[in-house]
């Protein structure tokens, strides 16, 4: 639906050049929620907007739908823009409008026929769940209220594809959160494609499919939203993830585990899906000679299937602390050792 | 036609108005109404013409939406230069268009070219600010949507900085309430010609001072029918 390739913006100043993003290229498919995440300053605002041309790229191509966005005359791309919907992070709202004069913008844009957009406005404030604020004004609104606005008037010309501009960044956990679901809802009622930035990585769990990490103008690692969380190979992907799984261990454990005399290791146990509901390590207890405490320990779910992080210290010999490990390794989780607890000479 | 319209309106205006006032009155009103016809004429021809200069000031800027700079630095050239003279110089200089214009350079409809030439940078810079006020963001939405320039102008600067153009023309007026006392002591008319000849030439204070209440009130009118008009359309926006 989107392909974008060897993308390449340069912003050039009188005093010098700033390299905005390097030559990137990823491909959006038909129906799936695409998210980027990326700190500020990392590129992915500048990424989203070369998508619709607000940005023009230095080189590079973008594919819409079968059309090369860059290739584009003027007049055409005006067109190919009302196809694609853009919500963003402050909503951008009409004030000398109303709610329902802010849903009909678009369709003032495209020239639809009055009537026909009249009742399109209320078919589309009915399905945001604004039918009863149609004559408010944008200052009259909640945040909440104000991004359902911008989705309604995102959505007016019926667009294939649907872009968000950090849409959740100014709202509240609350909001987000049914802000997200609104979105989810629509990408699976109107099989409309997302692509959103954020840099928040509970929407990327939330709604997305697949992810891509953007650091310093590249995009450092793509995929599967669930293949990330579980394995992230990027310190920028690992980083992201801390942000919302607390997967760090608190000082005062290490020091617990340092304190112990026996010979001892601190190990990270990520698991996914199936495993997580399986007694592998009360298995690993009882079948080796060791003893485990378990420090810290998550499960949180992304797109319905488990997926969690456990702190175990490990305490026996090594030899055999080692055939533990690689037990758990068999079984299929992904063991991290974080420290080798100094033995007791 | 701006003759006709002048006499018509003006000798209604004294029938119904001055009756046997007595000739202070009678004077004052007339430059009164004079002045008014003016103000009014000046102000909304500076609009006509200055409105556009400032949405063109702003929209040729470095990336905004008809980016053109070699035109924006030529406008806000002659922008400054004219703001640069001062007004009864101006008011000097441009005699011969003036005569060119009207036929003459004296009397009401003469100051109505030099107060209009010298309100239009005035106007222009004040309608910039105002449209500079609007986010960035909103004309980036505008654009994802596909609009073109003329939907942006119509539909997003202009409603979004009604209320600040609203202020700005109040702010105008009074200026050229200023400017046309000016004009009036160049023979230009209305209050400035009255508080000229005989406040000042004539030594007479009871119409000099009628006319700087006159004056007062006018300006505090105008400042406060800006401010009601502003607050109006500001009511539902914030």
């Amino acid at each position: 639906m989107i392909e974008i390739k060897n993308l390449t913006k340069i912003y050039t100043t009188p005093h010098q050049q700033v390299l905005a993003l390097d030559n990137v290229s990823l491909t959006v498919n038909k129906g799936e929620i695409f998210g980027i995440i990326g700190l500020s300053g990392a590129g992915k605002s500048t990424l989203i907007r070369c998508i619709n041309m607000l940005e023009k790229p230095t080189s590079g191509t973008i594919i819409v739908d079968g059309e090369d966005m860059t290739l584009l005359s003027k007049d055409e791309l005006r067109l190919a823009r009302q196809k694609i919907g853009m919500i963003f992070q402050h909503f951008n709202l009409l004030s000398s409008r109303t709610v329902f004069d802010n849903v009909m913008f678009p369709l003032e844009i495209a020239k639809v026929p009055r009537k026909e957009a009249k009742k399109r406005v209320a078919e589309l404030l009915e399905l945001v769940g604004l039918k009863d604020k149609a004559r408010a004004y944008p200052s009259q609104l909640s945040g909440g209220q104000k991004q359902r606005v911008g989705i309604a008037r995102a959505l007016a010309n019926d667009p294939k594809i649907l872009l968000s501009d950090e849409a959740t960044s100014a709202l509240d956990p609350e909001t987000t959160r049914s802000i997200l679901k609104l979105l989810k809802d629509i990408n699976r009622q109107l099989n409309i494609t997302i692509l959103l930035i954020t840099h928040d990585m509970n929407v990327i769990k939330q709604i997305c499919d697949r992810v891509a990490v953007i650091d310093k103008a590249r995009i450092v690692e793509i995929g599967d939203v669930l293949t990330i969380f579980s394995n992230p190979a990027t310190p920028t992907s690992r980083s992201f993830l801390d942000s919302i799984i607390k997967s760090e261990v608190p000082e005062d454990l290490l020091h617990l585990a340092q304190n112990n005399k026996e010979s001892s290791r601190l190990v990270r146990i990520s698991f996914i899906g199936s495993s997580a509901g399986e007694p592998i390590i009360s298995t690993m207890i009882k079948k080796f000679d060791i003893k485990a405490n378990i420090l810290y320990g998550n499960i949180d779910r992304v797109k319905d299937i488990p997926f969690g992080n456990l702190i175990l210290e490990i305490m026996g010999e090594p030899v055999i602390i080692k055939e533990a490990l690689d037990f758990l390794k068999d079984n299929g989780l992904e063991i991290e050792v974080l420290k080798n607890a100094p033995s007791s000479n | 036609m701006l003759h006709l319209l002048t006499s018509f309106d003006y000798h209604t205006f004294m029938i119904m108005l001055s009756g046997d006032y007595g000739i202070v009155a009678e004077k004052v009103l007339k430059a009164t109404w004079e002045t008014i016809y003016m103000i009014f004429i000046a102000t909304g021809l500076s609009y006509i013409l200055g409105l556009p200069l400032g949405i063109i000031l702003v929209i040729t800027e470095k990336g905004h939406i008809a980016e053109n700079l070699f035109l924006n630095r030529i406008l806000a050239f002659l922008v400054n230069t004219v703001r640069s003279i001062p007004f009864i110089i101006f008011l000097i200089l441009i005699i011969p268009l003036t005569r060119m214009i009207v036929g003459t350079s004296i009397g009401t409809t003469a100051s109505i070219v030099p107060l209009t030439l010298a309100a239009i940078p005035f106007v222009a810079r004040l309608v910039e600010t105002s449209l500079k006020e609007i986010e960035w963001g909103l004309v980036e939405a505008a654009l994802s949507m596909g609009a073109t320039n003329w939907q942006i102008i119509t539909k997003v600067l202009i409603p979004e900085a009604l209320p600040s153009i609203t202020l700005g023309i109040a702010i105008t007026t009074i200026n050229l309430i200023g400017y046309s006392a000016m004009a009036g002591i160049v023979g230009g008319g209305g209050l400035g010609t009255l508080a000229y000849y005989y406040g000042y030439q004539r030594y007479d204070n009871l119409i000099l001072w009628t006319t700087v209440i006159v004056l007062i009130f006018m300006v505090q009118g105008v400042q406060t029918l800006g401010d009601k008009a502003t607050a109006k359309l500001n009511e539902k926006r914030r």
